[in-house]
């Protein structure tokens, strides 16, 4: 057998802030104990993340895609801490999340990490003033001396995002969506972080808006070397923001590769069926490849590789054996028939 | 060109408030030809879903139309009473929403939804309606299509719901069919299918499509002509080809660059500073002048009309100047096609 995800370096031979090795969450979604004893029911599961192993080094925006329920949120939700992993680890500049006893480097390890979500009018308290949001992570870590130091410092992160440093005394439903969106970047920038956490946060954005914290978060990399983990199901969002790309379908991740490569050579079936339906502004005129089916339902998935119903390299092997992550040429790829060289 | 199916002329809508009334739609004119698909795009808050509401009379009040008139093929429609609307409505401009699940009733079989829908509008017996609802739920792409007449909406998947509503919206034959973003609840994968059915059965039934939607590569793909819309006015009008490859209005040549691609990348895309104005602070002349890299003197007191424009209608007084839009648009492309490799 070849290398696995997680033996294979990022390309920038940076070291890797992030290591996420056979990382898997299970939910619990069978019926109460009553009705299972009465109906005669079993408890069901859902492998909402299943194996999935990746690095992401320092200054690089590693991406994740896929459709609806393929478990692309449930990874960002494991990796910032918010949801523990039922297997698997996760490393961020090797301190291991899960093990309780280090509750002080865990502590330290927070401020490190910030997440932006996908909603700007649900993530923002709309009773707080922009002010006491954007200063709530600098009070938690005490990372400011006194009052003074601190406004001044919330009046340096709201200019950093483009806003006047007197919206602080405002209120977040006196903002559009895209300035909101502004204000949590603020938030969560105060504390310093070196690894945000991105989770679709440009999708409930208007198209002009969505380029302008594109852009926005584009220059806060650049000045501050920030390390991205962007989740999103725009392809092209992520070409333009992405170093390296990993594609999710049903929990697994089925292919991952440099951003360049991944656009120029995709090599799972799935991948290539996703740039292929994907409408293009390039594509006027043009008449698509047709794409078949839906994501099977996560509880009761199809053996062997679960996307085996919609592929159409699809052989005995496939419908009942789980292929392997097997380095690719310069992808990682999780496929029988790229193994088998049948793609 | 012959009559046009649809004529929508200077309508306005308008919300009637506390503090004044609000113009949502001030000034919308376009003509929509037997067959053809329009395609409507804008930010939210342009007014292109309140357009196709106007357009089927399905304004929430206090809403109403305040002035113009839309006529369907020679006839006028924003006028007559709400029991003649009831005919013309799903008889004749049917409606796919956006949220599927929102729109089908949970509690009647898919099947019964759509023998009732075709029996309110055609003179046919049960049993004909019947067929015709298999083989309407068959044209959609739904795979064995006669025993699931007898599920219910939440049996489908989001994909296949939308199917149903489309077959919904075609069971009576329709002449217009107004699709406000129904592709938007779903994932790209499945968006594409979707896409294919409303564009196939609409051509086969010769009927014309209003497609609105803010995802300009599905308009580029699907699309006729295009409308792109800004602040209750239609900012550019015209053939698809031009309005995505060479845009004249600087709102669509900034929206055009703000869009990421999938096939070229670009280090920076082009940002249009702030945002769209609330509609009770629409700037005096041009909505969009205050966030215009072109705006002159004209622009802030002078509202612009639409000007022929090389096969567009283009409302911008760079138009007037001639060359200067030239530039723009050239500028705006330029940028564009510098990231690609």
């Amino acid at each position: 057998m070849s290398k696995t995800i997680a033996q294979i370096r990022p390309a920038e031979t940076g070291k890797a802030v992030v290591e996420v090795e056979g990382l898997s969450r299970t939910f619990d979604v069978s019926r109460p104990w009553l009705n299972r004893v009465l109906e005669r029911d079993t408890r069901h599961f859902l492998r909402a993340v299943q194996d999935v192993s990746f690095e992401i080094a320092r200054g690089e925006t590693f991406a994740l895609v896929g459709e609806s329920g393929s478990g692309k949120s449930t990874v960002a939700k494991m990796v910032v801490g918010l949801l523990p992993p039922s297997r698997g680890a996760i490393r961020i500049d090797g301190l291991d999340m899960q093990s309780a006893q280090q509750a002080h480097a865990m502590r330290s390890l927070r401020r490190r990490i910030q997440m932006i979500f996908q909603d700007p009018f649900a993530s923002l308290n709309p009773r707080w003033r922009v002010g006491r949001i954007i200063a709530e992570p600098i009070r938690a870590f005490s990372l400011e001396p006194d009052g003074k130091a601190l406004e001044r410092r919330v009046g340096e992160l709201l200019s950093l995002v483009g806003l006047d440093p007197r919206d602080a005394k405002k209120y977040p439903h006196e903002f559009s969506g895209g300035q909101r969106q502004r204000i949590c970047i603020a938030r969560a920038l105060a504390s310093k972080p070196e690894f945000l956490v991105c989770d679709e946060p440009t999708s409930a954005l208007d198209v002009s808006v969505q380029a302008q914290i594109l852009n926005l978060m584009r220059d806060l990399q650049d000045e501050f070397a920030l390390t991205y983990l962007f989740i999103s199901h725009d392809l092209a969002v992520v070409r333009h923001m992405a170093t390296r790309i990993g594609v999710m379908y049903l929990g697994r991740l089925v292919e991952v590769a440099d951003a360049e490569a991944l656009f120029r050579t995709p090599r799972h079936p799935y991948t290539r069926m996703l740039l292929d339906a994907v409408p293009d502004l390039a594509m006027t005129g043009t008449s698509r490849k047709q794409v078949e089916g839906e994501i099977p339902n996560p509880i009761s998935p199809p053996p062997g590789c679960a996307f085996h119903p919609r592929c159409p390299l699809a052989n005995d092997r496939c419908r009942s054996e789980q292929p392997q992550a097997l380095a690719a040429g310069d992808a990682v790829v999780r496929c029988h028939a790229v193994e088998e060289g049948r793609g | 060109m012959s009559v046009p199916l649809l004529s929508v002329r200077d309508l306005h809508v308008e919300f009637p408030t506390r503090r004044g009334r609000l113009k949502a739609i001030d000034g919308v004119s376009f003509d929509l030809a037997p067959g053809e698909v329009l395609g409507m795009v804008g930010e939210s808050g342009a007014g292109k879903s309140l357009t196709g509401a106007a357009v089927i009379g399905l304004l929430e009040p206090p809403g109403r139309i305040a002035d113009g008139e839309i006529w369907l093929k020679g006839e006028r429609i924003d006028n007559v009473s709400r029991k003649a609307m009831r005919q013309i409505r799903g008889r004749r401009i049917g409606m796919v929403f956006q949220d599927p699940l929102t729109s089908l009733n949970p509690l009647f079989t898919v099947g019964d939804q759509i023998v009732e829908t075709i029996m309110t509008h055609l003179p046919v017996s049960a049993r004909e309606a019947r067929d015709r609802a298999v083989s309407l739920l068959e044209a959609v792409g739904i795979p064995a299509a006669s025993k699931r007449l007898t599920a219910y909406p939440h049996q489908f998947s989001g994909g296949m719901r939308q199917r149903v509503v489309i077959a919904l919206a075609l069971c009576a034959e329709p002449e217009l069919v107004i699709a406000d973003e129904p592709t938007t609840a779903l994932d790209v994968s499945v968006q594409a299918q979707i896409i294919d059915v409303l564009k196939e059965l609409c051509s086969a039934r010769g009927a014309s499509v209003i497609l609105i939607t803010h995802d300009m590569g599905v308009i580029a793909e699907t699309a006729d002509r295009v409308a792109v819309m800004y602040s209750g006015r239609i900012a550019e009008i015209g053939p698809v080809a031009q309005v995505v490859k060479a845009p004249h209005h600087p709102y669509t040549v900034g929206l055009m660059g703000s869009i990421p691609s999938l096939t070229g990348s670009v280090d920076r895309l082009v940002q249009i500073p702030g945002s769209m104005p609330r509609l009770d602070a629409i700037p005096p002349g041009c909505a969009f002048n205050p966030r215009c890299p072109h705006a002159f003197e004209r622009c802030r007191v002078e509202r612009p009309e639409p000007m022929e424009m090389e096969g567009s209608r283009v409302a911008c007084w760079l138009h007037e100047a001639g060359d200067e839009a030239q530039t723009v648009a050239e500028q705006g492309l330029a940028g564009r096609a510098g990231g690609e490799r």
